[in-house]
């Protein structure tokens, strides 16, 4: 077993990208410019050929899988804020605990 | 050697292993998978291809014939599939008993055991008799070879979990055992029924046409291993418990072998699209809630299980070819995946998305890693899941399972937001958690490396992939609409996830678990028992009180009548007697004249 070689105490405080805004700032744009394109590709599949369309292709036309894509998570997010408020237990729920308990509060709370 | 089924060279490794140390031990578990790929691939792998399916070996045992090593190219495919698994696995691991890696901080949490020796020597030999009991059971050409194997994959994949040595892994152990061998029973009690209606043990397209009580009975038996909805709990229970190699193995085998089992003898079952379906859609929600990264791992396990299920039930060539291969490219972007987990775990002691964040600053390498397999399940273009779940939605669609198709858009969308970004975003970068460490020891990057290089390969060239896959198709997946289309699904949902973060409507992780059907057994079944039982006792308690009270109340009127003082204990005068028979007499001619 070893005790003695924890790193931080010889690694200097590093700095990320994540830690300069404008590196931030430019990640950001970088990724709406690609969606941005992908967006306007969907004009490149007016021609092309659909070996396997899917109703829903066939209905909407344009734009299915950005547009699904997107609602897809939003979707999942708001269902899954309910679900947990009601399934929510504390860490040592198996181990004898009950009802979750925000940090800090005094009563339990919940998400 | 090419008759020689390949657990028992990883049996044979696995005595070795038990008595060897050091340098030897670290040899010979690199050596076995690869000697055994090496054979499996010149013997089998050439008969097969040029001369068909094969028995290698048969023995007679009570009228009915076992073969223990049956070869074609499905076994073949998760044969080579369960090999490379198992040197990525020990190559990983190749570093325990050696200690806490340098720039661990695993100490600070008290976990410094746990990442770098946890029972080094038993986590070896269990982890190479688990790899042979993988194999066994996808070579078994018989029911009850492969129940045997069945088995024993549970009996010696627990000591992964046990290795972690602390209550709670000792207590999920002990669930995960009993579940697995009630899968086993269950295996044997239809292979049972299956061969006193057939007359045969031979396992094979079994389905459930026909089969009455047995088909459905192994269905359930090889849905519980494949972890089916309600009886997917051991795999997010066990994999969090154990230690940061123990998981990369067991995410490996147990549910690939079921998925075998459903891909031999249920193709084409329509109730699997259902179900299958079933299980890509709801692990997604608690993967979004779940603190613990290796559970998200579990469900997201879940997730991908269930397009395999689905692509099985759906059952044309391209589906079952897509649900096997899917299988194949799983086990290494998954694999990848709980091996960059392992690698935080090891080097931080922490697992939980509250407890990381930032690590990109310390750990880039494996960072890097952790977004290639992301990348791989995510289904991004020139990576894996990209030409293996595309073949199961193709077939979902020309099939006409249109809504089926929905749901897993849907859910690819999901796995893209738990394993995709989720994984490497709560991390390595999110927050920053302040903690410092180092990369992990060279032989996890190399495997983690390995792993990464396989996911682009097969990527990158589906057609050489294709050709191990068991069935005849023509599926060309690099076409300008599927890259776009998937490209914008995917660019689109990751731009879904910025806006809900940047609105504040992605929620926070939190320190909690979130109840799921493991509450039917862990709290549901002992609240039960301990009622009924509480009940039982009041009842017992009542009726042994009232029945007391009875006889005493009996006795005592016994005893006024005949009792010391009794007027019936009493003795009597002759005069009132007659007086008695007189009077009788009266009565009679009274009532008679």
């Amino acid at each position: 077993m070893s005790h003695g070689h924890h790193g931080h105490h010889e690694v200097k405080e590093p700095i990320g990208w994540m830690d300069r805004p404008e590196k931030v700032r430019l990640f950001f744009r970088f990724f709406y410019v690609i969606c941005a394109a992908l967006f306007a590709a969907e004009f490149l599949l007016l021609g092309a050929e659909n070996a396997h369309p899917h109703p829903l292709e066939e209905r909407m036309r344009f734009f299915v899988y950005p547009v699904y894509g997107f609602l897809s998570f939003w979707f999942l997010v708001l269902l899954a804020r309910p679900m947990r408020t009601l399934l929510i237990r504390s860490e040592d729920y198996y181990e004898g605990g009950g009802r979750y308990r925000e940090p800090g509060a005094g009563e339990g709370g919940h998400d | 050697m090419t008759s020689l089924p390949p657990f028992v060279l990883f049996f044979a490794g696995a005595l070795v292993v038990a008595v060897t140390r050091g340098a030897v031990r670290k040899a010979v578990v690199l050596a076995v998978p690869l000697a055994g790929l090496a054979v499996l691939w010149a013997g089998a792998g050439q008969d097969v291809a040029a001369n068909g399916a094969q028995q290698y070996l048969t023995w007679e045992l009570i009228g009915y014939t076992l073969s223990p090593f049956r070869a074609d190219k499905l076994s073949l495919l998760f044969g080579y599939l369960f090999h490379i698994a198992a040197f990525l696995g020990f190559v990983y691991a190749l570093h325990l008993g050696d200690g806490a890696p340098d720039g661990s901080v695993a100490g600070d949490v008290g976990e410094d055991d746990v990442v770098g020796n946890a029972r080094a020597g038993l986590q070896h030999v269990a982890a190479m008799l688990y790899a042979g009991s993988a194999l066994g059971a996808v070579f078994a050409g018989d029911f009850i070879t492969l129940f045997v194997f069945w088995e024993l994959l549970a009996i010696t994949s627990v000591f992964l979990i046990w290795a972690r040595d602390s209550e709670r892994s000792y207590a999920t152990g002990f669930r995960y055992l009993i579940i697995h061998v009630v899968s086993g029973v269950l295996l044997l009690s239809g292979a049972l029924v299956l061969a006193h209606g057939t007359g045969s043990i031979t396992f094979d397209h079994v389905g459930l046409d026909g089969t009455g009580a047995a088909g459905w009975i192994l269905l359930i038996a090889f849905g519980i291993k494949a972890g089916f909805p309600l009886a997917h709990n051991w795999i997010t229970e066990a994999y969090p418990e154990s230690t940061p190699t123990g998981t990369v193995f067991l995410s490996a085998f147990t549910t690939k072998v079921a998925v075998y089992a459903l891909a031999r003898g249920f193709a084409g079952a329509d109730p699997l699209i259902y179900i299958g379906t079933a299980m890509t859609f709801f692990p997604i929600f608690f993967a979004v809630l779940e603190n613990d990264l290796r559970r998200v791992l579990g469900y997201s396990m879940i997730n991908q299980i269930g397009f395999m299920v689905a692509g099985i039930g759906i059952g044309t060539n391209m589906a079952v070819n897509g649900a096997v291969a899917h299988a194949f490219a799983d086990v290494i972007f998954k694999g990848l995946l709980f091996m960059a987990m392992g690698a935080v775990m090891t080097m931080t002691g922490r697992t939980k998305g509250t407890d990381l964040g930032g690590l990109y600053k310390t750990m880039p390498f494996t960072a890097t890693l952790c977004i290639v397999g992301a990348a791989a399940i995510s289904a991004f273009p020139l990576f894996s899941a990209f030409v293996t779940k595309s073949m199961i939605m193709v077939a979902a669609i020309e099939e006409h399972h249109y809504v089926v198709w929905l749901f897993m858009l849907f859910a690819s969308a999901g796995v893209l937001e738990h394993a995709g970004i989720k994984i490497p975003f709560f991390s390595f970068f999110a927050h920053d958690s302040g903690i410092r460490t180092r990369e992990p020891p060279r032989n996890m990057l190399v495997a983690m490396s390995i792993g990464a290089v396989l996911c682009v390969a097969i990527g990158v060239f589906p057609s050489q992939f294709y050709t191990l896959l068991p069935l005849e198709m023509d599926y060309h997946p690099y076409d300008l609409r599927h890259v776009l289309t998937q490209l914008q699904l995917l660019a689109f949902g990751a731009l879904g996830f910025v806006t809900l973060v940047k609105t504040g409507v992605y929620p926070d992780e939190k320190r909690a678990v979130h109840i799921d059907a493991e509450v039917l057994y862990r709290k549901l079944g002992p609240w039960l028992v301990r009622t009924v039982g509480a009940l039982a006792l009041r009842i017992d308690a009542y009726v042994r009180a009232s029945v007391l009270e009875f006889v005493r109340t009996s006795l005592g009127a016994v005893d006024r009548s005949h009792g010391e003082m009794g007027p019936l204990a009493r003795s009597w005068p002759a005069g009132s007697m007659i007086l008695w028979v007189a009077l009788l007499l009266a009565a009679y001619l009274i009532f008679y004249l």
